[in-house]
């Protein structure tokens, strides 16, 4: 079995992919032996079994579809903008497309910095930018068909808090 | 001008279709966007100004009154719900 760090492209900072990602691979892949880096925070999206509050077990799949190009040059500039607020030594996001099953990974964000703060920051930063701006959308299966999953305001809500006008939802 | 139109998610299961390629009078986003309502259809309920629709160009976001120009790739869809 080939590691998944030495995938094609596993090196870039942003990566769409089908594929599973190993978060251990990631994180350290992003320290990289780098003896500045003090921090190293991370977030991992994972395929629920329902989308709303007493719907138990309602979601079957998750579908996800992207923009190919627009996406990644997105996330790039989502990263480009978190290098210009925080003090970050590392970045990368690996997003999946395709159907994925409950429990499966389908986002992770990972930041690296000399002290825990920053990349605390940057890695919440990154994740609410990407839930409003980045080009992925949802398709969920349920026993009843499947239907695309709506925009939250919320997830508006989460941008505006950076000074950011998101009007995705 | 002639545009390449691509559509996502939602908008490509209404317009029955992942991309197109148009000869438009139109010169900005919303102009496009109106004929593509005009032409009638599924596509043009989808487009519907009542709708949620983003819209991108060349890779862009956009707003409706961005401007086109010859060979541009103009993107429909909903709104985005990654992650």
């Amino acid at each position: 079995m080939v590691a998944p760090n030495m995938l094609p492209g596993a090196g870039a900072r942003v990566r769409i992919q089908e594929a599973a990602f190993d978060v251990a691979a990631e994180l350290g892949a992003l320290q990289a032996g780098d003896p500045r880096v003090g921090a190293v925070c991370s977030f991992v999206g994972t395929v629920r079994d329902r989308n709303a509050p007493g719907a138990a077990g309602s979601v079957q799949t998750l579908e996800l579809e992207h923009y190919p190009g627009m996406t990644e040059k997105s996330i790039e500039a989502m990263v480009d903008s978190a290098f210009a607020r925080f003090d970050i030594l590392g970045a990368r996001v690996v997003h999946r497309v395709g159907v994925l099953q409950p429990t499966e990974g389908v986002v992770l964000v990972a930041v690296s910095s000399a002290h825990r703060g920053q990349s605390f920051q940057a890695c919440e930063f990154i994740m609410d930018y990407l839930k409003t701006q980045a080009p992925f959308w949802k398709k969920e299966t349920t026993p009843e068909g499947a239907h695309w999953v709506d925009a939250r305001v919320s997830d508006d809500e989460a941008l505006a808090r950076w000074g950011i006008a998101a009007r995705n939802a | 001008m002639r545009v390449t139109v691509r559509y996502f998610a939602s908008m490509r299961e209404a317009m029955g279709t992942s991309s197109e390629v148009l000869d438009t009078a139109a010169t900005t986003l919303a102009q496009l966007r109106a004929e593509l309502i005009a032409r009638g259809g599924s596509g043009a309920e989808a487009l519907g100004t009542d709708r949620s629709v983003r819209m991108a160009l060349n890779q862009v976001m956009s707003a409706p009154g961005d401007s086109l120009h010859e060979g541009c790739e103009v993107a429909f869809f909903p709104p985005v719900t990654g992650g």
